[in-house]
């Protein structure tokens, strides 16, 4: 059987599973599509919460940002993690007790301001759609991978199959097919990882293999990684950093971040009890660790491979020669994501860093400067080819990339359909629409919100790749010291939230557009993007935690001087910090 | 929500005692161990690398992990001690 018939078989099958959920989780009211009726067991929950969280930036990228940047980019594993201490102590489960549909309504009510619903609501919708392009664009690009399809007309499959569980199913629908979903992209990451460290370090579970000894050299694989490394100009791959203050303001703003985005917290609310809310979060970052503690296993023994596939004889010897290049590399060549230009004319594959540090050794050696740039988005979806794994284990991590990308996608749409229909339609613009008025609403909005992200996804704007930043800003400075504060504060009020909101998100984008350009359009930028030019070395992509920081000292210093909130407010604040009485997500 | 007859203050206290506690414990393992106090256990090896390479690149995830769960059960217990918890 061709490798495209057994992915066609491996995404067909799984997109056919989606769907008969979706039949069979049918929404019936509005409860049903916001909370998925309020019944959803804390450990089902934790697992459409991995796969909620999970997007393609954590199948496809994250272990490709691993391996290029090393000890560094350790600030990924713990920042997407982090946050989830944060969400399970400070958040969710008093949003729970609170017990509504979705984020802005809690900042409304508690803040008693339609002005202040009506600031998250744009913070949300901002934060999300950004988000959405990302997934949508990348499951446009694996489709065209593996399945042989234009990315375009790819995207067009993805969103129909997401219209189909989403605006059918509402969030149940989404929950039990994350489920699914989580299933399949938990065993696509892990399988080749398992191969893969048991060739290379004779264990066979990938997070014990990193610190193991690396079975050809004896030496411990990370040893043996950095000696190959440096041998050839790159840098040390588990050296520490210098600017230890951006490394500890971009994990923040990412844990901040993660705590603050919508399409995460509302699946807190689809929870029995408060008490599970707690549970939930546990078990959510249990099915999250799995992939997260494979993630830098994966990173590392796949730079290890790759580079001991050029340089087989060792870093003192000749490189391979391009014609004896491994399939994978053949294949790869192909979508442009492998490129090879031989440079010096001597028919081998020169691959190192090409810096003014290394230019006299390359001279030595006859090297005209680096001929292989390998896209560190491949290393995940190239993995089962590397380590020779058959073909249906290929067809499998065509399947998970896509059921990673698609699951985001669907929890975006639902926090960006809801905050429309309940927030804006049934919260300002008519407030006795009836329940079975408000479903279809939803649905349309969710309908308009899947032809909105697939249109950007085919056709993402410039900005693409620093999307996450700007979400997981926003997020960060407005949303998240928002909610904190009406939990764990009775006295801050109306004037002082919104004031906060605003400070932290204009403060976190002038910054970010300062660097990145005004609405990232290129050439707008006031200041070139480079660390010299960063406020004491802080980068547009860790200043949300800053935002935050300034969102919560305006706030509270305007609350200060300005009246109490309302008696009836204070209640409130009290009540969602007690546990008793959090039946089922109040109708009103 | 008013009215009620349990200790309210008390048990307020008690959760924002356990937060505290826990969120110290979640700094220390990632900004501390991992990044800031990392040349500190530089001298501490494994696998190749030193301990604070394990714990940013493991040990503060599980280490997080560790405090949800135990947060979850303490809560459960606190709830149920101040009689807040659900029915």
């Amino acid at each position: 059987m061709s490798q495209f018939a057994v992915n066609l078989i491996f995404v067909g099958g799984s997109f056919l599973l989606y769907i008969l959920i979706a039949i069979w989780a049918k929404a019936g009211s509005t409860k049903d599509f916001y909370v998925a009726g309020g019944g959803v067991h804390p450990i089902t929950n934790g697992m459409a919460i991995g796969a909620d969280w999970m997007s393609a930036a954590s199948f496809i990228s994250m272990a490709g940002l691993i391996a290029a940047g090393g000890y560094a980019n350790s600030t990924f594993l713990m920042g997407w993690t982090g946050g989830y201490v944060l969400l399970a102590m400070l958040l969710a489960p008093y949003l729970r007790k609170f017990g509504k549909f979705t984020v802005p309504e809690f900042i409304g009510d508690r803040f008693y301001s339609k002005s202040a619903r009506l600031v998250a609501v744009v913070c949300l919708i901002v934060a999300s759609v950004t988000y959405v392009i990302g997934q949508m664009a990348g499951a446009g690009v694996a489709f065209s991978r593996f399945l042989e399809v234009d990315a375009t007309m790819g995207l067009i499959i993805a969103a129909i199959v997401v219209f189909v569980y989403a605006v059918l199913g509402g969030m149940k629908g989404i929950t039990y097919t994350q489920v699914a979903q989580y299933c399949v992209l938990i065993i696509a990451y892990t399988i080749p990882a398992v191969f893969i460290s048991l060739q290379l370090t004779g264990n066979p579970v990938p997070p014990l293999g990193l610190f193991s000894t690396h079975a050809d050299s004896g030496l411990p694989l990370l040893e043996k990684l950095n000696q190959i490394i440096t041998d050839l100009g790159f840098n040390s791959y588990t050296d520490d950093v210098d600017n230890k203050l951006n490394m500890v303001l971009f994990t923040l703003s990412l844990m901040i971040g993660t705590a603050g985005l919508p399409h995460v917290i509302i699946r807190f609310f689809t929870v029995p009890k408060v008490a599970d809310a707690r549970w939930s979060a546990g078990w959510a970052l249990v099915f999250i660790a799995l992939l997260y503690l494979t993630a830098p296993a994966v990173a590392s023994m796949a730079r290890l491979n790759l580079m001991t596939t050029i340089y087989p004889d060792g870093t003192a010897a000749a490189p391979i020669e391009y014609d004896e290049r491994p399939s994978w590399v053949r294949e790869w060549e192909v979508t442009g994501l492998i490129q090879y230009e031989d440079k010096n004319n001597d028919g081998r594959i020169q691959l190192y860093n090409d810096t003014d540090a290394f230019k006299a050794e390359a001279e030595s050696r006859g090297w005209n400067g680096n001929e292989l740039v390998v896209n560190r988005d491949i290393l995940v979806l190239a993995n089962p080819e590397i380590a020779n794994l058959p073909s249906w284990v290929i067809g499998l991590i065509a399947a998970g990339g896509l059921a990673a990308a698609l699951s985001t996608a669907a929890g975006l749409l639902l926090a960006i359909s809801s905050a429309i229909s309940h927030d804006l339609i049934k919260g300002a613009i008519n407030p006795n629409i009836t329940d079975k008025g408000e479903l279809l609403a939803a649905r349309i909005s969710m309908a308009v919100a899947i032809v909105v992200a697939t249109y950007l996804g085919a056709n993402p704007p410039g900005f693409a790749a620093q999307v996450v930043a700007l979400a997981f800003g926003i997020a960060a400075a407005s949303l998240f010291p928002a909610l904190m504060m009406g939990i764990f504060s009775k006295r801050v009020n109306n004037t002082g939230a919104i004031s906060g909101m605003l400070a932290g998100l204009t403060f976190t984008l002038v910054y970010i557009f300062v660097y990145k350009g005004w609405l990232f359009i290129p050439g707008t930028n006031n200041l070139e993007d480079i660390p010299a030019n960063w406020i004491l070395g802080i980068s547009p992509l860790s200043i949300g935690a800053v935002g935050a920081l300034i969102n919560f000292a305006i706030a509270f210093g305007i609350s200060s001087v300005t009246e109490q909130p309302p008696k009836e407010i204070q209640e409130l604040v009290e009540s969602v910090r007690y546990p008793r009485g959090a039946s089922g997500a109040v109708d009103h | 929500m008013s009215g009620h007859s349990y200790d309210s203050a008390n048990y307020w206290k008690a959760n924002l005692r356990l937060i505290i506690g826990s969120l110290i414990i979640w700094a220390l393992v990632s900004y501390g161990f991992a990044i800031l106090l990392r040349p500190m256990l530089a001298g501490i090896a494994i696998g190749g690398t030193d301990l604070g390479f394990w714990f940013a690149q493991q040990g503060s995830i599980l280490t997080f992990i560790a405090l949800i769960f135990h947060y979850a059960w303490r809560m459960n217990k606190i709830d149920e001690k101040f009689g807040v918890h659900e029915e």
